[in-house]
């Protein structure tokens, strides 16, 4: 799997390191259906369907082999920082909304909410993902870290650092969405080129204006991290 | 006793440093919450219907399903049966439910129905709208451009234009709002805190003092959150129902249609110089659209007054959404207009710009000393002389380069600001005061003053802002921050410490007047021997803290500033694809607070203005009357990659500094979308005639260019 996929959104030359929402191997979910699963159930159903039709089926059973979760809500567990958290949501409830909504995890802004922008970055088992676009449902049996796993209260991460130095901020809401994508692009790459980082970015969006300083922060963060300062 | 006046340069000891932000470390560890971040107990989610209709009576609003919706405790009309909406994405009806999901459901379900109108969307001539969507907003001549024009030696005349673009904050724009008893706390995405009571208390029926505004962050305002908006009263009616919190952000598409736009404008400009370069006479017609009202009246010509002048400017209303303050009003629209007449009017004569625009440059008034010493450092900082090349002189190949410039103007004069400085008997200081930090720096400039003035590190001062609870201070907007709290910090902080040395005096030989505040401690000047450490002397208050008060001091501040652009693009002669590849600012703005934020607000400004002078535009399509790129897809922003080289001068020093404090946020955003234009004209020998320069419209512009020759 290659480290810069394309989000797909033509608006970027590319994506640091995003793990593949749909890709059928990352997709475990204990309760509810992936998209693979989904389909594969729909598969089912139709056969069902027919099976049905033909006297071979009683209905209970084949609503019993769809396994569809909801519409109602439902109880999900999702690791998040090393941590487990349970909640009780509709289906539908993107990763993004839960960890925002029901668990009071606000480090992953809301901005474009269709993954054009970034500012949801979060890594999944270490990829960048964005959760505006993951069901929560989908998102259980992996690790999410969230930039609040970044660095203690009180401590800074050596690409957060970066970012004061190098001023790369202004309004800071699109910020830990970089400061995420950075983590997954520097763990893939750890002594990037400049050209690297320019092009390593196009899946994160600022409106301020501060990509001169993110470009100097990340390369600065890769040197701080190769010395041992993580 | 301490004076009040700046220090000189060689007594500053913070003030001009490059200094971190003070909220860095919590924004890039996520810790800083936004309004969008508050959660509330029991906090409910507000999701309003939007009018699909451009132009259209409302003649039914039925929302008895809607309240019926699993989970919905509120529902709150925002729009009345029988009212005329005048955008798509006006605002009908609000619900607050369990869950956003729940909500968006909630809206959905609320049915309305209506008499569709008639309506304009597109980007009109006066002639194509008709009277009755055209406004003549002036007329102005001076001297008589007629007989000028007919004795000049160079002339042209040239189209332009710029389309509607929008704000797109990232933190949209919304509120969570809460009541306790009469008592109702908004935290407001606002670039307005200590004026935001005034908007809620008549709308909500309470007294001003029962509101109570918080903003410790926000997500980027640029003009278009000076207000609470339908959407704040719906949220705190929506709370007041339901009795409950309410969170009410806009969703991306509604944010996108109607919470901010810039207006467009199109001008037709004849202009005409000398055959040695001196600019005699310039006659605009412009046009332009903000909505249904009038908003946006540009005065041309734009920084240069040539003798002979006249322009006109008509407003064309239309059904394209309510236009909003957009960082610099009308500035970046004049600038382009101007400098694109001006470039290719030097490229008539024939004259290399720059020798144009410094040969003019007594035009421009009482900047003109300003501008030429920023022309020529921009043009040092870009090789200019090296690298340009006359109009249309190709190489081999299709890759082409050219070069652009543009000047521009903005006043920035101080806002009305109250701060309160407390000094503590245990040594802490807090300043406070109402204003709000947008993400220019305003917090850590209130906190470098404050030191500075105390004679105390950065970190030794609690800063308080962005809460009406502090004292009030003005709004963001027109550059007017940084002056306003610069100089009533300044001004609070040192009537804190003039009453401090007083309380100390008697420790310290007796005469407070020969007492200063350095290096962290109180000293008597020129006596290094008789001192007092700043927790020493801070005990000698007892138990009682001094809490001063100090407001925006005129001669602590000034207005009008002057900057020069250089912009250096490459265009794919065969896709049409123009790269910027380098950038060079030469920005006054007075005595720089904090060097390093100053630097972010002009490289920021490079990168906003890249955006609008290659991709922004709100499209709207003619039949259904609704904007078709209400997301951040197709409302494209440049990203790291599109960026290329940028360079900021910031001038200071004698002749600078002495000017006082000024503001900064709007001029650097003003010359971009003109500097980049004009360097593709160089670059191809053909004016692109309208932002945005996409590679369809360089490639038409090359087609005519072959059709004409």
């Amino acid at each position: 799997m290659s480290d810069h996929r394309s989000n797909g959104s033509g608006n970027g030359p590319g994506n640091p390191g995003k793990a593949d929402n749909a890709n059928p191997e990352n997709a475990k979910p204990e309760k509810g259906v992936s998209r693979r699963s989904f389909i594969k159930g729909a598969g089912v159903a139709v056969s069902a369907v027919t099976m049905l039709r033909e006297g071979l089926l009683s209905p209970t059973a084949a609503a019993a082999d769809a396994k569809v979760a909801g519409p109602g809500a439902i109880a999900m567990t999702l690791k998040i920082n090393g941590q487990a958290h349970k909640i009780t949501a509709e289906p539908r409830l993107t990763l993004l909304d839960a960890l925002r909504n029901n668990l009071d995890i606000t480090g992953a802004k809301k901005v474009c909410d269709r993954a054009t922008c970034g500012a949801c970055t979060v890594l999944m088992d270490g990829k960048a993902i964005y959760a505006c676009t993951l069901l929560a449902i989908d998102a259980q049996g992996h690790d999410l870290q969230t930039i609040e796993g970044l660095s203690a209260e009180g401590a800074l991460h050596p690409i957060e650092a970066a970012f004061v130095d190098h001023d790369a901020q202004q309004c800071g809401f699109c910020t830990p969405g970089f400061v995420m994508a950075a983590k997954s692009f520097l763990d893939a790459h750890p002594q990037p080129t400049r050209e690297q980082v320019t092009k390593g970015f196009g899946g994160n969006f600022c409106r301020c204006g501060t990509y001169v300083g993110v470009r100097e922060a990340v390369l600065d963060a890769a040197g701080r991290m190769r010395g041992g300062r993580a | 006793m301490a004076d009040y006046k700046w220090p000189a340069a060689e007594n500053r000891s913070l003030i001009g440093k490059r200094i971190s932000r003070l909220d860095g470390p919590l924004k890039s560890s996520g810790r800083a919450k936004y309004s969008f971040d508050v959660n509330r107990p029991g906090m409910l989610y507000g999701k309003m219907i939007l009018s699909p209709y451009a132009h259209a009576k409302v003649t039914k609003i039925d929302t008895t399903a809607a309240e019926k919706m699993p989970g919905v405790k509120a529902v709150t009309l925002i729009w009345e049966v029988g009212k005329e909406v005048q955008w798509a994405g006006q605002e009908i009806a609000a619900v607050a439910a369990e869950t956003e999901d729940q909500a968006r459901d909630a809206a959905r379900a609320i049915k309305v129905e209506y008499e569709v109108l008639p309506h304009l969307v597109t980007d009109a001539t006066p002639q194509q709208a008709g009277a009755d969507h055209s406004k003549q907003l002036s007329e102005q001549k001076t001297g008589d451009p007629d007989p000028a024009f007919a004795q000049a030696a160079a002339t042209i005349e040239g189209t332009y234009g710029s389309p509607v673009i929008t704000h797109c904050c990232l933190e949209s724009h919304g509120q969570v709002t809460e009541w306790q008893g009469d008592q109702l706390t908004v935290w407001a995405s606002t670039q307005a805190v200590s004026n935001l009571a005034g908007e809620y208390a008549p709308a909500m029926e309470i007294p001003a003092g029962n509101v109570h505004i918080i903003t410790p962050v926000m997500g980027g305002g640029f003009g278009s959150k000076f207000n609470s908006d339908v959407w704040g009263f719906a949220c705190a009616r929506l709370s007041k129902k339901s009795g409950r919190a309410v969170k009410m952000l806009l969703e991306r598409d509604h944010e996108l249609m109607v919470a901010g736009a810039r207006p467009s404008i199109y001008a037709k400009v004849k202009v005409a110089a000398k055959a040695d370069g001196t600019l005699v006479a310039w006659k605009s017609e412009s046009w332009g659209t903000a909505g249904p009202g009038s908003a946006g009246n540009p005065t041309l010509p734009y920084v240069f007054r040539p003798e002979n002048r006249s322009s006109r400017h008509t407003a064309i209303s239309t059904n394209i959404g309510p236009a909003r303050a957009w960082r610099a009003p009308n500035h970046p629209q004049m600038a382009l207009i101007t400098m694109s007449a001006l470039e290719d009017l030097a490229a008539a004569v024939p004259m290399d710009p720059l020798d144009f625009f410094l040969k003019n440059i007594e035009l421009t008034g009482t900047l003109a000393k300003v501008y030429k010493e920023e022309l020529l450092k921009a043009a040092e900082l870009m090789d200019w002389k090296k690298k340009w090349h006359p109009r249309g002189q190709m190489v081999a190949g299709p890759i082409q380069r050219g070069l652009g410039l543009s000047l521009h103007t903005w006043g920035g004069g101080g806002h009305q600001s109250n701060c309160n400085c407390t000094i503590h008997p245990d040594g802490s200081v807090e300043v406070s005061l109402g204003s709000q930090d947008l993400g220019t720096g305003a917090r850590t400039v209130i906190g470098i003053v404050a030191a500075e003035t105390l004679g105390l590190p950065l970190e030794a001062v609690k800063v308080n802002i962005g809460d009406n609870h502090y004292p009030a201070s003005g709004a963001s907007g027109g550059s007017t921050t940084v002056g306003g709290v610069s100089s009533s910090t300044r001004r609070a902080a040192n009537n804190a410490l003039n009453e401090l040395l007083a309380k100390v005096a008697p420790s310290l030989g007796g005469d407070a007047e020969q007492l200063e505040a350095v290096g962290g401690v109180i000293r008597v000047k020129g006596d290094t021997s008789k001192f007092l450490p700043w927790k020493q002397a801070c005990a000698k208050l007892a138990s009682t803290p001094i809490t001063a008060a100090g407001q925006t001091s005129k001669d602590l501040i000034s207005s009008g500033v002057g900057g020069v652009q250089m912009a250096e693009v490459s265009v794919d002669m065969e896709t049409g694809v123009v790269r910027v590849e380098k950038m060079v600012a030469a920005q006054d703005c007075g005595l720089v607070i904090n060097l390093k934020t100053a630097e972010s607000q002009v490289y920021g400004a490079f990168i906003m203005g890249i955006t609008y002078a290659l991709h922004e535009e709100k499209i709207m399509d003619q039949q259904t009357g609704r904007c078709l790129n209400a997301d951040m897809e197709f409302y494209k922003l440049a990203g790291l990659g599109d960026i290329g080289e940028l360079v900021v001068h910031m001038m200071t020093g004698p002749g600078y500094d002495d000017r006082g404090v000024i503001g900064l946020g709007e001029p650097p955003v003003i010359s971009p979308g003109a500097v980049i234009s004009n360097a593709v004209a160089n670059a191809i020998g053909v004016r692109v005639p309208t932002l945005p320069i996409t590679p369809s419209k360089v490639l038409a512009a090359l087609e005519s260019k072959g059709a004409k020759a």
